[in-house]
């Protein structure tokens, strides 16, 4: 279903998203493909090195909150929410332009702080559950936890179209899927623990091919 | 709405050719809740309807038991180079379409 482009819903969200590329936005009147043109190449290969320090503000920033900077910066309009339908359908487009490449995270001076914040929660036991992360998708992956088999927890599908919830979702609402069920605090997607979770996810996932937008069940 | 058509761009006369359509749709089913306990109204692709150079070739008629951004497929047989036109209305009132182009050779 993933595999078949025309089978795969989340090919729906990525049209959605080519089609607000060329919509102008804000009183400047430009569209993202005014400044990147075409997609296919000034896209190409970016969501592989993502999440990333932003120069300007030195903040760690995924595909999505890049996207809300240039709609601040360079288009001076309000960001998109969160899980917004605009926010994922954008966010597929710019990440599907990718598709097949390896995920390439380097951890260096700027984004190390981040990182040993995120590979802490994730090794981390939290909620009711006393559960980290770790638990499950390092030392349980394979097995079943009710009806799922627990997967390696990698993220490098999203965002992805999962049946159960009839909708595209990003990596954030898959993370609150993951403290629902160890019934932790839920954070807010787009939180900076996210981010931090996201980057060491990402290094984890080094060499593993982007499949934007995959298909969960 | 969104949608995304994909039939073979070329066949020939008298080829059976597949249809298919995918639309981007909730296709609420009425009968769950919001987080305030509201029910949430439903709305679905009541019907759509797939023209090929104008002659009704596909109809259908959904109700709640379809899944959200649905996707139907059907064959028809190759006559004429011209456009297939879906057209269909949600229970909102909202309509939708989209056309793609066939060349028939032979
Ligand atoms: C006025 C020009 C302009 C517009 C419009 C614009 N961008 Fe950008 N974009 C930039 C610049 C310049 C950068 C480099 C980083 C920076 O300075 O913010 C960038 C960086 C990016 C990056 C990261 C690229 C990388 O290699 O890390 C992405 C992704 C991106 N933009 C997506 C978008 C999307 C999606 C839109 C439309 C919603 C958009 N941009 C609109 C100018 C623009
Ligand atoms: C109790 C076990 C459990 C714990 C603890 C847990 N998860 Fe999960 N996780 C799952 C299950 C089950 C799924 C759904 C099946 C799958 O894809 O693995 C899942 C899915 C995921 C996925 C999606 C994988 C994919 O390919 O779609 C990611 C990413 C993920 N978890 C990350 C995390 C993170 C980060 C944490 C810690 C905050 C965490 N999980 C904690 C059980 C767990």
């Amino acid at each position: 279903m993933q595999s078949d482009d025309f089978s795969n819903p989340g090919m729906l969200w990525v049209a959605r998203g080519e089609k607000l590329w060329m919509t102008p936005a804000g009183g400047s009147g430009k569209s993202c493909a005014t400044c990147h043109t075409e997609a296919s190449q000034g896209m190409k290969g970016v969501a592989t090195r993502y999440p990333a320090m932003d120069p300007g503000s030195a903040r760690l920033v995924n595909i999505e909150g890049r996207i809300n900077l240039c709609r601040a910066r360079h288009q001076q309009v309000e960001a998109f929410q969160y899980e917004s339908e605009e926010l994922l359908a954008l966010t597929a487009y710019v990440a599907h332009q990718s598709r097949g490449m390896p995920v390439k995270i380097e951890i260096d001076a700027q984004n190390r702080r981040h990182f040993d914040r995120g590979r802490d929660l994730y090794n981390r036991r939290i909620g009711q559950m006393n559960l980290s992360c770790a638990q499950c998708h390092d030392q349980n992956w394979g097995k079943k936890l009710l009806t799922d088999t627990i997967s390696q927890g990698h993220g490098n599908a999203y965002p992805i179209y999962r049946l159960e919830w009839q909708n595209a979702g990003s990596l954030h609402r898959r993370f609150r899927n993951c403290l629902y069920g160890v019934r932790a605090e839920l954070l807010p997607a787009g939180s900076a623990e996210f981010l931090d979770l996201e980057l060491f996810l990402a290094w984890r996932a080094r060499g593993l091919p982007l499949e934007t937008p995959g298909v969960r069940r | 709405m969104l949608a995304i058509v994909l039939i073979p761009r070329e066949a020939r006369r008298g080829e059976i050719i597949p249809i298919r359509i995918a639309i981007q749709h909730p296709m609420e089913t009425g009968f769950r809740p919001d987080n305030f306990g509201r029910r949430i109204p439903k709305n679905v692709i009541n019907s759509l309807v797939c023209r090929y150079n104008g002659v009704e070739i596909f109809r259908a008629e959904m109700g709640s038991g379809i899944a959200a951004n649905p996707q139907l497929q059907f064959y028809t047989v190759a006559q004429k180079s011209g456009d297939i036109i879906f057209e269909w209305v949600d229970d909102a009132g909202q309509a939708g379409g989209e056309r793609a182009a066939l060349t028939v050779s032979g």
